[in-house]
Order: C-alpha cells, then sequence, then structure tokens
C-alpha cells in the first residue's frame, strides 16, 4: 500500500465571532499558509481537493460551493466536499491516493457558527420523526450523556472539572485558543450548572474559524523537501443514530476505530481527542485505552475552541505540528460526529 | 384486533432556525458604494481580471482581491432570455427579459432584468445603461437599479463582450 504524509498544516484562530468574513475570506488565509509551507501557487499544484463544511451552520445555502472561489478552479481541478468534519475529507482524500487516483490532496475545512443557534441548528442531524421535531439540542443530549456516566459510578463531576483546568492551562500556550487561564477545580464546580450536571465550561465555545492541509505520498512529501509525519492507520465507524439505542457509557465504534487503525502497535505520545464536552474526554480516553503517560490535548482541545466542521482535520494538523517539531515521535488524533459520539475517526501518525 | 389504519404518508415537521446572516467583508463594500449608487468591482492582482459583485476573492487564481475599481452603469448584452411564463412570487408579468449584462470596465457578467425595449430586437452586443430608482429609495440591494434599458450606441463585437473599459465603446 502507498504510503502517505501530512506535510502542511495550518488552522486560523478559535474567535466567537468572525464579524463580516464570509466563508471564501475565512478560509483563503488557511490555504495560502499551506501553499506557502510547501512553496506552491495554487490548488492547481495538487492532484485533489476536498473539503468539509455544512451550509447549516451559517445558514447560507451552498456557502460549500462558494468555498471552491478560494481555490482558484480554472482550469477546472478534480475537487469534492463532505457534509461533515473534514476529517472525513482527509478520508476521502487518503482513500482517493492509496487507489492511485492522485499523489498529493489538499483538505480544508471551515465552520461560522456564530450566525446561528449551534445546539439549536445541531438537532436538525436527529431524525426527522422523532427526536429533531423535539429540538433536542446538543447540550441537552451531552447532558443525559454526562448524567448516566456519573450516575453509574463512572466518573466525578470534580474528574469533568479537572478535564476543564488542564484544557484552560494548556491552552494558555496555544495562541490560536478561544478560552484560556488558570482555574482550580475548586473554582470551577462553584459555578452553577447550564444544563445539569453540565456547567458552561463543560461545554466546548461556538467558534468561528478553518484549517487546511495538505498530504501527499511519502515520494512527492521527499520530493517538495517539507517536513512530514505519516499516516500509518485511519478508521472510522458509525453507531446508530438513536441515541436511546447506544452504550453512551462507551463509545464502541471509538475502539473499534482505534483497533483498525493499529492505535495499539506502538507508544502513544501524544493523543488530539475530539470532545466538545469535558465527559466525553474521559470517556474517549478510556476508549482509545491511552496510557497514563501519553498527552492529552497539550493545546487545550476543543474546550479551548472549537471549529465545527474543522475541529476534527485540526485534531491531526496538531499532531503532525508535534511530530514535526520533534515533541511526539508517534500520535493519535480522533474526530467526532453526531450527537454524543455517535461517529468515530481515528488516525494514526508517526514521524518520518 | 384493532381498526386498519390508513398509512401515514405525510409528518408535517417544520423547521425555524434564525441567523445573523453577514454578506462577506468584499460582499459589504460592493453593498455599501451600491446603496450610494455606485457600481463597483475587485481587480485580480494576479490574472487583472474584475470582478462584480466581488467575494473577496479571485475565483480563477484563488488569491484575494483587495482593490476595488469603480464601474460604469453602462454595460453590453452578453445573453439573454425572454420570460414568458409567470414564475411563482415573481411580480413581474410576463413577458419580460433577464440578461447578463457586463458593466464596463468589469470582466464578468451579472443579471438583472432589460426592459423599455422591443423583446423581439434585443440582441447579444447590445449596449444598455442602468435606470435607477430615486436615490430617496436606494438601498443595499440591486434593485437600486429598476433596470438596464437599451443605450443608442454601436453593439459590441462578441469577442470583445467583457473586455470594455470603463470608459465604454470611446476609448
Amino acid at each position: 500500500m502507498r504510503e502517505i504524509a501530512v506535510v502542511a498544516y495550518s488552522q486560523s484562530p478559535c474567535v466567537a465571532d468572525a464579524g463580516a468574513t464570509n466563508e471564501v475570506e475565512l478560509i483563503m488565509p488557511q490555504l495560502q499558509a499551506v501553499y506557502s509551507q510547501l512553496g506552491l501557487a495554487s490548488a492547481q499544484d495538487v492532484d485533489f481537493v476536498c473539503s468539509g463544511s455544512c451550509d447549516y451552520l451559517q445558514g447560507a445555502a451552498f456557502a460549500f460551493v462558494a468555498g471552491v472561489d478560494a481555490l482558484g478552479a480554472v482550469p477546472p481541478i478534480k475537487e469534492s466536499h463532505v457534509e461533515m468534519d473534514a476529517a472525513w475529507a482527509l478520508y476521502e482524500a487518503i482513500l482517493k491516493i492509496r487507489m492511485g487516483h492522485a499523489d498529493s490532496a489538499l483538505i480544508y475545512g471551515f465552520g461560522k457558527s456564530s450566525p446561528g443557534e449551534l445546539p439549536i441548528v445541531l438537532s436538525q442531524r436527529l431524525d426527522p420523526y422523532y427526536l429533531a421535531p423535539l429540538w433536542l439540542d446538543t447540550v441537552s443530549l451531552a447532558a443525559l450523556q454526562a448524567r448516566l456516566l456519573l450516575e453509574q459510578g463512572l466518573l466525578t463531576e470534580h474528574d469533568m472539572a479537572a478535564v476543564v483546568a488542564r484544557s484552560r492551562h494548556n491552552a494558555l500556550a496555544n495562541p490560536l485558543a478561544q478560552l484560556a487561564g488558570e482555574f482550580s477545580v475548586e473554582e470551577l464546580l462553584a459555578e452553577e450548572h447550564f444544563v445539569a450536571p453540565l456547567r458552561r465550561a463543560d461545554c466546548s465555545p461556538v467558534s468561528d474559524g478553518a484549517a487546511a492541509m495538505v498530504i501527499a505520498t511519502v515520494e512527492q512529501a521527499r520530493a517538495w523537501g517539507a517536513p512530514y509525519a505519516r499516516i500509518t492507520g485511519i478508521d472510522h465507524r458509525i453507531e446508530n443514530h438513536n441515541p436511546c439505542l447506544r452504550d453512551l457509557t462507551d463509545s464502541v465504534s471509538t475502539r473499534q476505530a482505534a483497533a483498525a487503525a493499529g492505535v495499539h502497535r506502538g507508544p502513544v505520545d501524544v493523543a488530539e481527542v475530539y470532545a466538545p464536552f469535558s465527559h466525553q474526554e474521559i470517556l474517549l480516553s478510556r476508549a482509545l485505552e491511552l496510557a497514563p503517560e501519553t498527552l492529552v490535548n497539550p493545546g487545550g482541545g476543543v474546550l479551548a475552541g472549537n471549529l465545527m466542521m474543522a475541529s476534527g482535520l485540526a485534531r491531526v494538523g496538531e499532531v503532525f505540528r508535534r511530530i514535526i517539531n520533534g515533541e511526539a515521535g508517534r500520535g493519535v488524533a480522533h474526530a467526532t460526529s453526531g450527537p454524543c459520539l455517535q461517529h468515530n475517526l481515528v488516525a494514526v501518525l508517526e514521524g518520518a | 384486533m384493532s381498526e386498519p389504519q390508513a398509512d401515514v404518508t405525510v409528518v408535517k415537521s417544520p423547521v425555524y432556525l434564525k441567523y445573523r446572516f453577514t454578506a462577506g467583508s468584499a460582499p459589504a463594500r460592493f453593498l455599501g458604494r451600491l446603496k450610494e449608487g455606485v457600481l463597483t468591482g475587485q481587480r485580480c492582482p494576479r490574472c487583472s481580471n474584475v470582478y462584480i459583485p466581488a467575494r473577496g476573492s479571485c475565483p480563477a487564481c484563488g488569491v484575494p482581491t483587495e482593490k476595488e475599481v469603480v464601474l460604469s452603469d453602462k454595460g453590453t448584452v452578453q445573453s439573454f432570455t425572454i420570460v414568458s411564463i409567470p414564475i411563482p412570487g415573481n411580480p413581474i408579468e410576463p413577458p419580460y427579459i433577464v440578461a447578463n449584462i457586463v458593466p464596463d470596465g468589469a470582466n464578468i457578467s451579472f443579471i438583472h432584468l432589460l426592459s423599455e425595449c422591443v423583446n423581439e430586437e434585443v440582441h447579444i452586443g447590445q449596449r444598455v445603461q442602468a435606470l435607477w430608482k430615486p436615490a430617496a429609495e436606494w438601498g443595499y440591494s440591486m434593485d437600486n437599479i429598476r433596470y438596464f434599458r437599451p443605450l443608442d450606441e454601436p453593439d459590441v463585437a462578441v469577442d470583445r463582450i467583457g473586455k470594455l473599459p470603463v470608459t465604454g465603446l470611446e476609448s
């Protein structure tokens, strides 16, 4: 099988409101950044382009097509889109390269969530007959999950606050983070409940922004001469769309994806876990069977800033960054989609 | 046994979502000048094409277009259609003309209405000019222009459409 590597990555800062900026204006700086890391002129210099976004976020029909204006698609390019987090655009691009249809690919994800009420907008991902008409928002669903974990003694509110405290602390060293600071577990627990048992700090913030990545065969990566990290495994699994039919205290799909991606074939120095709610970081760390010495979300994770439709790709990008900076030799990136961790993707990255 | 029931073939579940829509930085500048009765485009720093309405990038080159260019409200018909059937929700009575119009100084067309003309005589390359609403009615909208109407000027050759400078045919 052809070996594939991440060769360039860039992410915008996570901001609560990108103001007047439209999707093209959000994407372009990140594309220019990955081009400049490799000395490329435009998307014409890669074989394939794939993006991830969701038009429901900004409430603009065909916003994902408008995003193509950022690429320079004259003469026409090979382009595709997933109405999902761009981590799944990465997956599509990897398949394209594995099949020999491309040697390199540009992937980008963008989300402008501030124009709408994100937890309500995301309720429309639920089945249209029973759950969507109830307007079941993502925070309430996550709260149901947290309650199950607490009542079964699988974690405590103290554990959840400790996740938040570590995220805020780690985010101090992350210039792209939206929320950072020193907070004690006691201070966090003193805050009132938002959607019990969740406090506001247990929930990732609503953020606007974009991320871009270039992947290529190892041969192409060497030809470009830029530092790279090999993607040695990737897999994704999905569970039933009805949260009532799943064991919400575990993530079977994450366990299966991790096994298939080969997470346990070596030590994991760093894990970037897409956990939009504090209890989910604990749940996912268990499902990934991470060792105590593994650094989890050293940049604060998505509790410090959550770019819907780009955060999953950003998890892969963060692991790539740590590997090429020499901070890690082998890392795991996780992306999620759907309510209460319905759909999970796991990738393993290793140094050149 | 319960009574046999008719199949449920329709379930109504309306979706209401509120958004605070923003057009974008470049479109906002375009709309701001439009409110003053001025058509503007943006020039690509790489290929020099001028786009209207600008979205902030050159879709051909994929680079930001940051330079505003004032365009003429005179233009050329690039293509057109005669609408003969009523379109639901459209208050305009057929038959009427929808045309691709390239304003002088720009390289791509926008779509607007063409009126005060003999429909059967409208043709590609025809010169037209905007008829603006009274200034007091101007907003952030292309319907500040009521419609375009024919100009008494020579036609533009097909291969010159979309290539006229802002000064039009005179130069």
